[in-house]
């Protein structure tokens, strides 16, 4: 692979109690490009792409084991030594049912700053539209920011939470199947979206859903029984998988 | 931004923050130990000076008598009457009320009803003394004339009504977490709703019920104001409801009005009576709740 | 068969008609017990009874002390159980793993709910009054009333912030916040209608409560008020009043109910009357602070 790198999985394996979930798993991840996780369900892809933000640290009874090394700072980010929520200001996440906070559509997207102490206004009115034009909302909303995010619509309400991801200016994008729970129409726009994003930052996305793998990513990770089995241009996994169990499950023979 | 700086400012903060935390939820054990602490500490004198046998077994109980006898069986039987008149009311009136509430009203009704019947239990026991000494014994006189004006009978009444909401309200929890699947392969049968409360729910729902008659009886036991107002001050050995008779809870009390000093024999009596409380109402407290443990895991 | 059937559905009707008449006599016995209080007393609810203090003369005595006492009362009430009680609360859902100890914990708070109101009298007795020699203050009774309603507190906090969905903290998490930050910033102010209703359900209990503060020796006749908080010299606040006696309404009612005189029974009544308001009034904002603030987030 000749991408330059935004990060790389190594060696990594991930318990749940006694269970071993991740297996041994090696991944590139190429800077400002998108990258899918597939596979049936059950074979992992969610909990893979929680170790990225450290997610599973909030859970008792979750153990890492490897290195997942972002770069350009050549830091792994699962070492116990770094701190989760240092970690998860850099690398952001959408999950799979929009979840906004029960405040107006401004506080959503300034919650990751003011967090961090941020409260100066006009910097803060700045990366409001920022991050709105960045999740394409800014002009179906522009008028109503101080209304409750909840009046919005499923599809809205997904992108809100793409702006508020965004609005930390982070590194790494994660999409945990993020248009699961919308409709065709709201689907592709958050499509279009990820299109646009990937010229500013690195994304990851899991989808159980091969067609919008197919379309949005530039690369793709099928994954069995939480092992990689394959990995490569998404073109290539899609016309010509080396694997048979990739081919199976990509003709839809089983999943 | 630097990834690997160590304890920052913020974790400091998180973890004050978390001490206090865990401080305040500890502090109820506090709460409990210091209840069980003093119980015993301060009627450690009584039981050096009375037998705990004759504390069982006698039958007089006259402490601030020149001649002080300590038997705290009339003090049983006070309890014992005035509990079960007010588990004779709140029961079924509970029981039925849950019922009517979790299969029988209107979802409208039931969102009015139920905060209604909560006020039973808001109302001041203070004043539910007055309305049973004052307005129920008064009335039950004209029916029963040989009625005394203190009586167990009165504040029992008053008590059972004062303790449904307590009943009603956790038995009608367990019958709406009875799932609806169960109900309704009941239904299909052609069961009426008369037939599945019976039938379906109420065994279904067992342990919650039985988890919420044992709170009416603990409640009942440790009620105080009502019986300490209506039922007079009076020791009796007797099972007569017409008569006056004393409490746990209102010989607590009618020590406490008097002017007992700290560390007399008399002083101590009250935490040997509140020992014999406490542990009756601490495992009816533990039954219940294990019972509607029980309850939840199976729904 | 068809028979059959037929007795099914008039017997479902009747119980019907049973079940909502068993819920109309919780109502009514309020009902008639505001009517008893209002024919007894409310000749005596004029301006004087407010600004009056107790008398041996009945027609003179008035309420003053006691409703001073009562807000001093809660005032340090509040103070003592907020804090603590959805700190508890909080540590519990957000922080406590699963083990011995949290299951410990919980079923103590469980105890505590259900321990009779006297025996925290009996515990304050002991403790505050005699052992750390607060006497028998406003701080002893303002702290025992704390202790008394904390389960409340406790309870209402864990149900309230229980209803906050798991997604909402995982979303304030992935934007990098700390623990305490999605507590702060989610979780504390989605469940504060909860919360809310809890601390003042909690407080209506302790306005009306009598036994504890009968046990810690609560003086029943109190002609006077508590010091002044402001003081002429620096630095112009004084404690003193926190160590001064005091009466509340529910003791002033029991002293006034258990003197033979009719006179004192109407006091009573008046008393009650003011009482019966308070705790409705608090009562009702309690249910309607749940109403709005349920219609206001739908998760």
């Amino acid at each position: 692979m000749v991408e330059e790198l935004k990060a790389e999985v190594k060696n990594l394996n991930f318990y749940y109690g006694k269970n071993h979930v991740l297996k041994n798993i090696n991944l590139p991840v190429a800077r400002r490009k998108i990258t899918a996780l597939i596979g049936p369900s059950g074979c992992g892809k969610t909990t893979f792409l929680r170790c990225f933000n450290r997610m599973h640290d909030l859970y008792p009874g979750n153990r890492y084991e490897g290195e997942i090394v972002l770069y350009p700072d050549n830091l792994n980010i699962l070492s116990p030594v770094v701190d989760p929520i240092k970690v998860r200001m850099q690398i952001s996440m959408v999950f799979q049912k929009p979840n906004p906070f029960p405040k107006s559509i401004y506080e959503n997207v300034v919650y990751g700053l003011k967090i961090r102490g941020v409260h100066k206004k006009n910097y803060l009115d700045e990366v409001v539209e920022k991050s709105l034009r960045g999740a394409a909302l800014w002009d179906e909303v522009k008028d109503r920011l101080h209304k409750p995010a909840y009046d919005l619509s499923g599809g809205q309400q997904q992108r809100l939470c793409i702006a508020r991801a965004l609005a930390t200016n982070p590194r790494i994008l994660l999409f945990d199947e993020p248009t699961s729970a919308l409709d065709p129409i709201a689907t592709a726009k958050i499509e279009e979206l990820m299109v646009e994003l990937k010229k500013e930052v690195t994304i990851l996305i899991v989808t159980h859903n091969m067609q919008q793998a197919a379309r949005v990513s530039d690369y793709t990770a099928f994954m069995y029984l939480g092992e990689v089995i394959e990995f490569g241009k998404t073109d290539k996994i899609f016309t010509n998988p080396s694997e048979k169990l990739t081919e199976e499950y990509i003709t839809g023979r089983f999943g | 931004m630097n990834f690997l700086s160590g304890k920052s400012f913020q974790s400091v903060k998180e973890k004050a923050i978390e001490t206090f935390l865990f401080l305040s939820a500890a502090s109820s054990i506090l709460i409990t130990t210091g209840i069980v602490f003093i119980l015993f500490y301060e009627s450690s004198g009584f039981f050096k000076k009375v037998s705990i046998v004759e504390f069982l077994t006698g039958t007089q109980w006259t402490p601030l008598f020149s001649e002080p006898r300590f038997g705290v069986l009339p003090l049983v039987a006070g309890t014992f009457l005035t509990t079960t008149i007010a588990l004779l009311v709140a029961l079924p009136v509970g029981l039925i009320t849950a019922m009517y509430l979790s299969e029988f009203a209107p979802l409208r009704l039931r969102e009015i009803l139920k905060p209604v019947l909560e006020l039973l239990a808001a109302v001041p026991t203070v004043v539910y003394g007055y309305f049973a000494l004052l307005f129920l014994t008064p009335l039950l006189q004209k029916f029963i004339p040989d009625l005394s004006g203190f009586n167990a009978l009165s504040p029992g009444i008053i008590m059972g009504i004062m303790i449904v909401p307590y009943v009603s309200s956790v038995s009608e929890d367990a019958m709406s977490a009875v799932p609806m699947y169960i109900k309704e392969g009941s239904y299909a049968m052609g069961a009426t709703r008369l037939q599945t409360a019976f039938r379906v729910v109420i065994p279904a729902a067992f342990s919650g019920i039985a988890a919420a008659f044992i709170i009416g009886i603990s409640r009942a036991l440790g009620e105080t104001m009502v019986v300490a107002i209506a039922a007079g001050m009076m020791p009796n050995w007797t099972i007569n409801p017409l008569e006056p008779v004393q409490t746990f809870t209102s010989y607590i009390v009618q020590v406490s009005l008097g002017d007992v000093p700290h560390g007399t024999l008399e002083y101590s009596t009250i935490f040997a009576v509140g020992v014999v409380l406490f542990f009756i109402t601490l495992g009816a407290n533990i039954l219940s709740f294990f019972l509607r443990m029980k309850f939840r895991e199976r729904y | 068969m068809r028979d059959k059937v037929k007795i099914s559905k008039y017997l479902d009707a009747a119980f019907a008609i049973t079940g909502l008449l068993f819920c109309l006599i919780g109502i009514g016995v309020i009902i008639i017990l505001f009517v008893d209080l209002f024919m007894d007393g409310a000749p005596r609810l004029t301006l004087k009874f407010f600004s009056s203090f107790p008398s041996r003369f009945p027609d003179e005595a008035g309420i003053l002390s006691a409703w001073v006492g009562s807000l001093l009362i809660m005032f340090i009430t509040a103070l003592a159980a907020i804090p603590v009680g959805v700190g508890a609360g909080i540590y519990l859902e957000e922080y406590a793993k699963k083990n011995w100890f949290t299951d410990f914990i919980e079923i103590n708070i469980a105890n505590l709910a259900g321990v009779p109101s006297i025996i925290y009298g009996l515990l304050a007795l002991g403790i505050f009054v005699y052992m750390l020699g607060f006497g028998e203050s406003i701080l002893t009774g303002g702290l025992t009333l704390g202790l008394l309603i904390l389960p409340i507190v406790i309870i209402a906090t864990r149900e309230a912030i229980r209803a906050i969905p798991q997604s909402i903290r995982e979303a304030s998490y992935a934007c990098g916040a700390t623990k305490w930050q999605t507590i702060r910033w989610h979780v504390l102010p989605y469940s504060m209608g909860g919360i809310l209703t809890g601390i003042i359900i909690g407080l209506s209990r302790a306005i009306g409560e009598t036994a504890p503060l009968v046990t810690i020796g609560a003086l029943t006749f109190i002609a006077f008020l508590p010091s002044s908080p402001i003081s002429s010299d620096f630095p112009f606040i004084s404690f003193k009043w926190l160590f001064d006696s005091f009466t509340v309404l529910p003791v002033q009612i029991f002293n006034w109910v258990s003197r033979p005189q009719k006179g004192f029974h109407v006091n009573a009544a008046a008393a009650s009357i003011v009482l019966m308001v308070m705790t409705l009034l608090m009562n009702g904002f309690a249910i309607y602070i749940r109403y709005r603030f349920r219609r206001k987030i739908r998760w």
